[in-house]
């Protein structure tokens, strides 16, 4: 029997009024994979994160995550999830160690002192824990953001710019971090991300979005291929400098 | 890395619950401003009513008859007032700090958030009413405890309305944003005119009347007034607001869950932030 794919999206449409801010997207993201969500601002990147995780209700369409229907039972998935962004805070005046603890609790960990302690010592957060959320430098947020985001051990993980406002060095331990948690708990990751490194190196398939759409999809290396460039950034600046519709290689375009 | 065995996700969780008073508290408690503004204006206003009283106790034989009439009506209007604001600036809390969108994607269910928001609002009240009343003692030499087991009565009836005012408020705030923060300070005061705190009802219009009588705090009130001066309990009003009360918080669950479900239609947990 095939395995449930970790994310089933088919046909997911977004309307604010008349805009449309993801147009009639399909894709799945199979257990254990990362898959990397590219596209310039305004793609719709975020968007379609918001309404896999259940934040946002689709116009048409339908998002399953571990086998449940987000739309009527997401509930019984949330525990099993989790999702970090820059653009969704901590309370700021709640220092570091009980914004992780209330976390802790919602998710319903059994030993939550002991999931902390862990998690901030791989992530270099121990000094940290009793300064204000407030206090932090935006890389300390970020790494904070992700420490919420793997309380919980999710099954599934949804990072949007996880390494955004990072140094190259704490940048470089994150992927590393991801790394590990991919291979030792089989969690599948969706990454939106514009560093286009981050995304060679984490992910096995990549989906570029433009204008609400998805235009392209492959394995990393096989883009880069097919559009005969040396790096997935020329790949991404190929597709968002095409003007209007689906994207067509330069490579098959010379054809 | 550890394993994390989390237990099934249940449709109630007291630990969800205690989870996010625990949050509530964490905030109130870091800020010692915060806690005495809570004491600070129930205080104050007791202390205007008390001297208002003194002067009235010589000019007026209403007031003469029962002279804690308008320290009590001040003392309990404070706990609807203050159980409403409770509610609702806790819940601008998460809508400062961007918090929606975190909270929402975990297990927390919006009727779990309720539940610690009327906890953390009962917790808020006490804070801010017992000083006063404690304070009332020495001072005016009125003991608000005397009024006994319908006190009790009178607290829970107007906190619950409190409550149910504070989920259509923290609806209205889902859908307006920030910009609506003042409306968790003024609409509750549209209540004080036809709750009848400090005269009678019969003081009001004949159609005025039929609007306070369509609320919970006039039955508080006159069911104050009936203790103080008569020295009974009125069990009719007592189960009229007990009614009201339960078709007021259906009517402020519907509509705070109504406003949740638009939100998340139109992206609104996404939005917010100070």
């Amino acid at each position: 029997m095939l395995r449930t794919p970790t994310v089933k999206v088919e046909h997911l449409t977004k309307r604010f009024g008349n805009v449309t801010a993801v147009d009639d997207i399909s894709f799945e993201i199979a257990r254990g994979s990362c898959v990397g969500l590219l596209g310039g601002n305004g793609a719709g990147k975020t968007t379609t994160i918001a309404m896999i995780m259940g934040l946002l209700l689709p116009t048409s369409g339908r998002v399953a995550v571990l086998g449940e229907d987000m739309g009527a039972h997401r509930f019984r998935v949330l525990s099993r999830i989790n999702f970090s962004s820059p653009y969704m805070e901590l309370p700021h005046r709640l220092t570091i160690a009980e914004n992780l603890a209330i976390y802790a609790e919602l998710y319903e960990i059994p030993d939550p002192k002991a999931r902390i302690a862990e998690l901030a010592e791989t992530l270099d957060l121990a000094p940290l824990l009793s300064r204000p959320a407030g206090k932090m430098s935006a890389g300390q947020k970020t790494r904070v953001g992700l420490a919420k985001s793997l309380l919980n051990n999710p099954e599934f993980l949804a990072l949007d710019e996880p390494t955004a406002s990072l140094d190259p060095d704490t940048a470089d331990r994150i992927r590393g971090y991801l790394e590990t948690y991919r291979s030792e708990t089989g969690g599948s990751i969706l990454l939106a991300s514009h560093n286009m490194a981050e995304v060679e190196r984490l992910c096995d398939e990549v989906l570029m979005m433009r204008a609400g759409k998805i235009v392209d999809r492959g394995a990393p290396a096989e883009m880069i291929g097919r559009y005969g460039r040396d790096t997935l950034e020329e790949v991404f600046l190929d597709i968002a400098r095409t003007p209007g519709g689906e994207n067509v290689p330069p490579a098959q375009a010379a054809q | 890395m550890s394993q994390t065995h989390l237990t099934p996700n249940r449709a109630f969780s007291l630990r969800r619950v205690f989870a996010m008073v625990r949050r509530y508290w964490y905030l109130l408690r870091g800020s010692w401003p915060r806690i005495v503004e809570l004491m600070y204006w129930p205080t104050i206003q007791m202390i205007m009513w008390g001297f208002i009283t003194l002067h009235l106790r010589d000019t007026s034989t209403w007031v003469a008859e029962a002279a804690g009439v308008l320290l009590t009506g001040v003392l309990l209007w404070d706990i609807l007032f203050r159980g409403q604001l409770g509610y609702t600036l806790s819940f601008l809390e998460e809508m400062y700090s961007r918090n929606l969108g975190q909270l929402f994607v975990s297990p927390l269910r919006p009727i779990e958030m309720v539940a610690a928001l009327m906890t953390i609002s009962l917790l808020r009240t006490l804070i801010g009413i017992l000083p006063a009343a404690l304070l009332a003692i020495p001072l005016f030499a009125w003991n608000i405890f005397t009024i006994g087991l319908p006190l009790i009565a009178f607290f829970f009836l107007l906190l619950v309305m409190g409550w149910a005012v504070g989920m259509i408020v923290t609806a209205l705030l889902l859908r307006v944003g920030l910009g609506g923060e003042s409306l968790a300070w003024f609409i509750i005061f549209l209540l004080v005119p036809v709750s009848a705190v400090y005269y009678p009802v019969d003081v009001l219009p004949v159609w005025l009347q039929w609007v306070a009588f369509a609320m919970p705090p006039v039955y508080v009130f006159e069911g104050m007034r009936a203790v103080l001066f008569e020295g009974i309990f009125r069990w009719d009003y007592f189960a009229a607001a007990v009614g009201l009360n339960i078709a007021y918080l259906g009517l402020g669950a519907t509509i705070f869950l109504w406003s949740f479900h638009v939100a998340r239609k139109r992206g609104l947990l996404l939005a917010g932030g100070e």
